[in-house]
């Protein structure tokens, strides 16, 4: 059986240079961790990938279905609030939108990656890789989902005529990076404990939904909650992560601070007055925020990843 | 010093069983104090080291930790305390199969396990050939694996293993499934990674299988590492371990004497008082090719003329191996009244090693018909230090003729 070819394979891995030198031990620094997960990338997109693929198997539409829903969303969102109940906010559809669809990432890829690392059992009892990973890659397939929904938004803005505020675009990318490192943390963080505690999935659905309305999505920050005149309740609106996200998005996507109540005629503050500076320092303490919860999370894994194929 | 491939330090991996799972948080709030477990100590302790370019086998019974201890060496499990330095890139095949997505077609699954492996996809692109031609699934590769048999995916599996260059190769007992041809298949694949001088670690219940193929290895017997060094004198003391706990089942089976005899029924006419079984001077250890004696110790209160002893000889696996029968191979026997010890000697027994049963029976006809048998009357031990596999040993000669 033994050939030419064979010890030349072997050159070229087992006996060139130093091999890698991998240390299994319950002690993980967090450098290593975050090294390991960098490491990784090549596997981070090979996952994304098979998501994406398993997701849309055997249907016709394939990954358009990303879009048609949510363009169906839009069309009735836009019936239901352009036509039948008018709030007086103009292009109600496209200041809902740019907050919806964010938090619908957010949500989603909360609750996926909570139940992933239970789903993907098969995977992770046999095979050894930073199983964050796969926590990840579920954020990040929903990630593109969400790319291709900012499409279908895109769209109707032009649709409507209704332009974004250039000067204020920018503000996206960093909501954005914003509020993946947030999805990515939790996503981590409650993946692992849901190997332990099973309820977490079901309670992280529950939870979501309370959050979905304490973030001024549907309504408006600085009209409904602002305007209520109780200064404490700003604050506490705006220590919710979400809430600068969310802003910052519509401060982009819909781009009109004031606007002219289409029903009463009379002007109303519907996003806070602030100079973009202060969007940007928001998303910033947030940012810090994120980093330190994404540090607990990988922290809280590593301990927790011991005995997965144990308790799975 | 010889460079290691994988140096296992001090691995030490506790579970705790829970007895009742108190998985979810209404049961961890209403019963705070009643989180009851006791503590199962997997591996205590374990350590040593597989050179670089060896073969090492790992032995133990089942719950032994030998699975525990392979993933805990894939980086699969966390050891409680302890570590294992692996150098070099490792590819595992823990039970059946690598970690599959069912949903997936095999060429997906194939990507997906080499980017697991730490490849990148032109490295897969490179050896997916390879892998499809060694698998044998070249019809099936766009098929779900979902559809697949146990025999396939275990196929795709071993091929993605052994195509990816790993400097060490985990093998759990994998080599038991599948069918023959392609079990050979992949002990050649096997026997060539040895010869390029790669590492592989193998696990099996299949002694034959470790003595043929490692170079050292560990015995495991409740988490604790028993034995370290040579195969045959690994496999004796796994089989010996394996004996002690088949104790209570069997009853008493040491390697030598057996004192079974249940209380005779009062009328029959005679009883076994005891069967030994071994080599013919000291009913000890038998070498493979050399002679064993099987001794009947007869009470009985009635004479017969023509007697027959039965022998059986029963495989460590269960397998009767032969039945021998005196009258049949023209041997009658008499029996006296008062107590007869019968010995059956096979000059040369070509059976190869382990701890081999006996069963035992008498019987004679006449007007009172006499009919013993006697289920694992006694038990004994062969050794061999060949390298041959299968049941018997056999001699053979080979002849080369050009025509």
């Amino acid at each position: 059986m033994t050939n030419a070819e064979g010890p030349a394979g072997l050159t070229s891995s087992a006996a060139g240079g130093t091999p890698k030198v991998k240390v299994v031990t319950s002690g993980v620094t967090l450098r290593r961790r975050v090294l390991d997960l960098s490491e990784n990338r090549e596997l981070l997109a090979s996952l994304i990938r098979t998501e994406i693929k398993v997701k849309y198997k055997n249907s016709i539409l394939g990954i358009l279905w990303t879009m048609v829903a949510p363009a169906i969303t839009l069309a009735i969102y836009w019936v239901v609030f352009g036509l039948l109940l008018k709030n007086g906010i103009p292009d109600f559809v496209i200041y809902l939108a740019s907050g919806l669809l964010v938090w619908t990432f957010f949500a989603n890829s909360i609750v996926m990656a909570t139940a992933v690392i239970v789903a993907r059992a098969g995977i992770v009892k046999k095979v050894s890789f930073p199983r964050e990973i796969l926590s990840i890659a579920t954020v990040g397939s929903q990630s593109v989902y969400l790319l291709l929904q900012w499409v279908v938004l895109a769209l109707f803005m032009v649709v409507l005529g209704h332009s974004p505020d250039w000067v204020a675009l920018p503000l996206v990318p960093v909501a954005f990076f914003t509020v993946l490192l947030y999805a990515v943390a939790f996503g981590v963080l409650l993946s692992a404990v849901n190997v332990y505690f099973r309820d977490t999935q079901h309670l992280i659905e529950i939870f979501i939904q309370a959050w979905f309305w304490l973030t001024p999505i549907v309504y408006s920050f600085w009209h409904n909650v602002h305007g209520h005149g109780a200064a404490v309740l700003s604050w506490i609106y705006l220590a919710n992560p979400m809430t600068p996200v969310v802003l910052a998005f519509q401060r982009a996507l819909y781009g009109r601070p004031i606007i002219t109540n289409t029903e009463t005629k009379v002007p109303e503050q519907i996003l806070p007055p602030w100079h973009l500076t202060s969007f940007y320092g928001l998303l910033g303490l947030s940012i810090i925020g994120g980093f330190v919860l994404l540090g607990i999370a990988i922290r809280v894994f590593s301990r927790l990843e011991g005995n997965f194929a144990e308790e799975l | 010093m010889t460079e290691l491939a994988v140096d296992v330090q001090g691995v030490t991996k506790r579970f705790r069983l829970f007895k009742e799972k108190h998985r979810s948080v209404k049961e961890r709030i209403l019963h705070p104090g009643r989180v009851e477990f006791h503590e199962v100590w997997a591996l205590r302790d374990v350590a040593f080291s597989v050179p670089k370019g060896s073969t090492f086998g790992i032995l133990g019974h089942n719950g032994s930790g030998k699975s525990t201890l392979l993933k805990t060496i894939c980086g699969v499990l966390q050891p409680t305390h302890g570590q294992v330095v692996v150098r070099g890139k490792l590819a595992a095949l823990l039970e059946l199969g690598a970690g599959f997505e069912p949903e997936l077609s095999g060429r997906d699954n194939v990507y997906l396990n080499g980017a697991m492996l730490g490849l990148k996809k032109s490295e897969i692109d490179a050896v997916f050939d390879d892998i499809v031609a060694f698998s044998e699934l070249e019809e099936f590769i766009d098929t779900q694996v979902k559809f697949y048999s146990s025999g396939m995916y275990i196929r795709l599996g071993f091929a993605v293993a052994v195509n990816v260059d790993p400097e060490i190769l985990v093998i759990d007992e994998v080599l038991a499934v599948g069918d023959e041809r392609f079990q050979r298949k992949c002990l050649d694949r096997v026997r060539e990674f040895q010869e390029q001088g790669r590492t592989i670690i193998f696990v099996s219940q299949s002694p034959e299988q470790v003595r043929m193929l490692c170079e050292s290895v560990v015995v495991l017997h409740h988490g604790e590492m028993i034995f370290h060094g040579e195969p045959s004198e690994g496999i004796r003391i796994f089989r010996e371990r394996l004996n002690e706990m088949g104790e209570h089942h069997v009853g008493a089976a040491t390697d030598e004497t057996l004192d079974a005899s249940p209380a005779p029924p009062v009328q029959a006419p005679a009883s076994i008082l005891s069967v030994r079984a071994g080599d013919p001077a000291t009913f000890g250890a038998v070498a493979t090719g050399g002679p064993a004696a099987i001794s009947v110790t007869l009470q009985s209160s009635l004479a017969y003329d023509e007697a027959s002893v039965l022998v059986e000889i029963i495989s460590p696996l269960g397998i009767s191996l032969a039945r021998l029968d005196s009258a049949e191979l023209g041997h009658p026997v008499v029996i006296q009244p008062g107590t007869t010890v019968l010995t059956m000697t096979i000059p040369h027994l070509p059976l190869l090693d382990g701890h081999h049963q006996v069963n035992v029976g008498v019987s004679a006809r006449g007007e009172h018909p006499l009919y013993l048998w006697q289920e694992q009357a006694a038990a004994f031990e062969i050794t061999y230090a060949g390298k041959a596999e299968g049941l018997v040993a056999l001699e053979a000669t080979v002849t080369a003729t050009a025509n």
